[in-house]
């Protein structure tokens, strides 16, 4: 039985380990309830297609929807402002291995990051591509394992894992790098490297990510990074200068910022993946903040049902009041129309 | 460490490659970047080989798509990931040439032959496969391997070595040099073919060998030489081959920064440098022939080299334009030039996934 004990804690510190990096309880209390609704069956996808894990999602002027999605091969499909299928862009396309992000730019250009293929990818209003970030690997010598040990030096245009991108007004481009390396690089608007905060090396210390795995700039120019790992949003100024971090309202899976002369920042505290026991209290809700941080209200819950959240992968705020939120494990993409705060919490679990 | 500057400084003045880039004159140029038109659902990967035939249509070689590894008998087995493409010579999309096929694995290059017929070399499978016009394929050298090792085996092994570049290659080869690789049509990661006047057929090979391959205009295996060094003769990387009407070889040596210029038989005749890593390379055609090659920035860095030199036959430069980049009239690790007209270059680029037809006004 002792014996029977000991095993018991060994099992229990290993989850408590995994648990540890992948969730945290968000330390702010009293936060305003935003009651939502979400909008039944939203996407209607044609027969004989499916999505996969919904792993990117955003929108443009028009209130087209992209959804770039792990299916048998990673695919970007679009839709209308009411959810009807338009069309798949970059069918078959070489960069699109194992997806991590969509954004459009103000410009409508639909940038995605794919992780499997170390790219970042710029297509015109059209579904072209214009412009390629990053090196796909060479598949010519065939697969080869994954190198243990530390990453080499990150290189000014290769990504080893890239999750995420951002442009500022004046459309310089901003990546966040990745699950190998953890940094962000700074690119103008031509694709050439200007500078880079964080390396290939995790860490703690400010101006440091473990797993910076999402990004987003406001209207000034001012770098929003989910820093997952470390259960934070660190903000930089245009030169990548740590400015503060924003450390109370659990992990930050991702970030959004609503376009406007008030600007909005939303961060998920998205439970975790494999839902261990306990997660589904602590953890499944969004922030909705000003940029500085002041916490407005926060919405959603973990759960599998409709309604509930499925590890929230990506978000889309161009309406601050109707948020767009892709989910991995659910594969599905849900449209919230959000409500004026109350002050009691109000959902049913 | 002020003197150490200044001297670090003079030591890069007075480098041959530094001076050479120096006084080669701006060639001025304009760039098409948008000039092929795809169907909506074909996509262009990275743009490695392109070519025109002598009615001006283009052909583009691209890794696009989905290279796949699946797994069968314990063996792991390597399917598509490029496709070859050929335009009109305004850019309206013709057709697919060798839809599936077999040996379509990594592009590496297209080239057309005096007679029209679209030869493509495959880094990958090791295959180099001749289309006729009509885009039946007529003549294959080298055999894609059965199955592919995970992980993979380092390059450069001795010919005949287990595991090797393909099940069933037939008794091993006499072991050679390093780099030498087999006599026999046998590659290592190829990277060009190129005709003499007779219809001789010489391949570059390549990234995992170090040679040049002859084969007579039936594919007979003639003879092959080179191997792996930076010494008169021997090779780092035979990245591109090209031949003048005199059945001159030149050949791109990318690692040692040179191009090796060798009669028909492979006897050396001289070595041009002062144009940085030669990566692409090609020779116009007519009475007065220019040789222009391609200082390809690396994949990994858009902040050094890129610019593409043009050559008088000998070696003497006339001048240069272009640099690394992402926007137009910049290159992004051009890998491939089409140089039918003198002044209406089309380059393929690995790094920007386009293919940029230029017009010099020298």
């Amino acid at each position: 039985m002792r014996r029977l004990l000991k095993y018991w804690f060994i099992i229990v510190a290993v989850l408590c380990a995994d648990a540890a990096h992948a969730q945290m309880k968000a330390t702010a209390q009293n936060v305003p309830e935003i009651p939502y609704e979400s909008v039944r069956n939203f996407l209607k996808l044609p027969p004989n297609l499916y999505l996969g894990e919904a792993i990117g999602v955003a929108t443009n002027s028009k209130g087209h929807v992209f959804v770039y999605t792990r299916s048998a091969n990673t695919r970007l499909f679009e839709f209308d402002q009411n959810g009807k299928y338009v069309r798949e862009v970059g069918e078959g396309l070489y960069g699109f291995e194992f997806a991590h992000s969509v954004r459009v730019d103000p410009e409508d250009n639909i940038w995605v990051v794919d992780e499997g293929a170390n790219l970042v990818i710029k297509f015109n209003p059209e579904g072209r591509v214009v412009m390629v970030l990053g090196h796909r690997p060479e598949v010519v010598a065939g697969a080869i394992a994954t190198a243990a040990g530390p990453a080499p030096p990150a290189e000014k245009y290769t990504f080893s894992r890239p999750t995420d991108v951002a442009w500022d007004p004046q459309g310089n481009i901003f990546v966040s790098d990745g699950y190998g390396n953890n940094r962000v690089v700074k690119y103008d608007k031509n694709g050439r490297f200007l500078k880079q905060v964080g390396s290939e090396k995790a860490g703690r210390e400010p101006g440091q990510f473990n797993l910076p795995h999402a990004i987003a700039a406001d209207g000034k120019g001012n770098v929003y990074v989910s820093d997952r790992g470390n259960n934070r949003t660190q903000v930089f100024d245009n030169d990548l200068v740590f400015k503060t971090s924003y450390e109370n309202v659990g992990t930050a899976w991702t970030v959004c910022i609503s376009p406007g002369p008030h600007q909005y920042l939303f961060t998920s505290n998205s439970n975790p993946n494999g839902n261990p026991p306990g997660s589904w209290d602590n953890t499944g809700e969004i922030y909705k903040m000003e940029l500085d941080g002041t916490i407005l209200g926060k919405f959603g819950h973990a759960s599998k049902q409709f309604g509930g959240f499925q590890v929230v992968h990506m978000m889309d705020c161009r309406n601050p009041n109707e948020i767009v939120v892709a989910e991995i494990e659910s594969w599905r993409v849900q449209k919230l129309m959000l409500k004026p705060p109350q002050t009691k919490i109000s959902y049913a679990k | 460490m002020k003197r150490y500057l200044l001297s670090l400084l003079a030591s890069m003045l007075l480098s041959g490659i530094t001076v050479a880039a120096q006084s080669a004159p701006e060639i001025r140029f304009d760039s098409e970047p948008g000039l092929l038109k795809f169907p909506e659902s074909i996509h262009l990967g990275e743009a490695a080989g392109v070519a025109t035939d002598s009615k001006g249509n283009i052909f583009v070689y691209t890794r696009t798509g989905h290279p796949t590894i699946s797994i069968g008998t314990s063996r792991a087995f390597a399917h598509g990931g490029s496709r070859l493409f050929e335009f009109e010579r305004n850019g309206k999309f013709m057709r697919e040439i060798g839809q599936g096929l077999y040996g379509f694995l990594v592009a590496q290059q297209v080239r057309v032959d005096p007679q029209d017929n679209i030869w493509v070399v495959d880094q990958m499978s090791n295959m180099i496969i001749k289309f006729d016009p009509s885009g039946q394929v007529q003549l294959l050298l080298g055999r894609k391997a059965e199955a592919e090792r995970i992980p993979a085996l380092p390059l450069n092994r001795p010919p005949g070595a287990p595991g090797g570049g393909g099940g069933g290659e037939g008794p091993a080869a006499p072991r050679g040099l390093p780099g030498a690789g087999a006599q026999s049509d046998i590659f290592q990661r190829p990277t060009d073919v190129a005709w003499d006047a007779a219809g001789n057929i010489y391949v570059a090979d390549g990234y995992g060998n170090a040679r040049v391959a002859k084969f007579d205009k039936d594919g007979k295996f003639v003879k092959s030489w080179g191997s792996k060094g930076d010494a008169q003769n021997q090779f780092n990387t035979v990245h591109g081959i090209a031949i003048d009407s005199q059945g001159n070889v030149y050949v791109a040596d990318s690692g040692n920064k040179r191009i090796q210029v060798f009669d028909p038989d492979g006897n050396f005749k001289t070595s041009i440098s002062n144009v940085g890593s030669p990566s692409a390379i090609c020779i116009t055609p007519g009475g007065h022939q220019y040789l222009y090659s391609s200082n390809s920035n690396p994949p990994d860095d858009i902040d050094a080299n890129g610019e593409i030199y043009k050559l008088e036959l000998t070696g003497q430069i006339v001048g240069k334009f272009g640099r690394a980049g992402k926007a137009p009239k910049e290159f992004g690790t051009v890998n491939a030039m089409d140089c039918r007209n003198e002044n209406e270059l089309y380059v393929g680029e690995i790094g920007n996934w386009r293919v940029q037809k230029l017009t010099l006004h020298p």
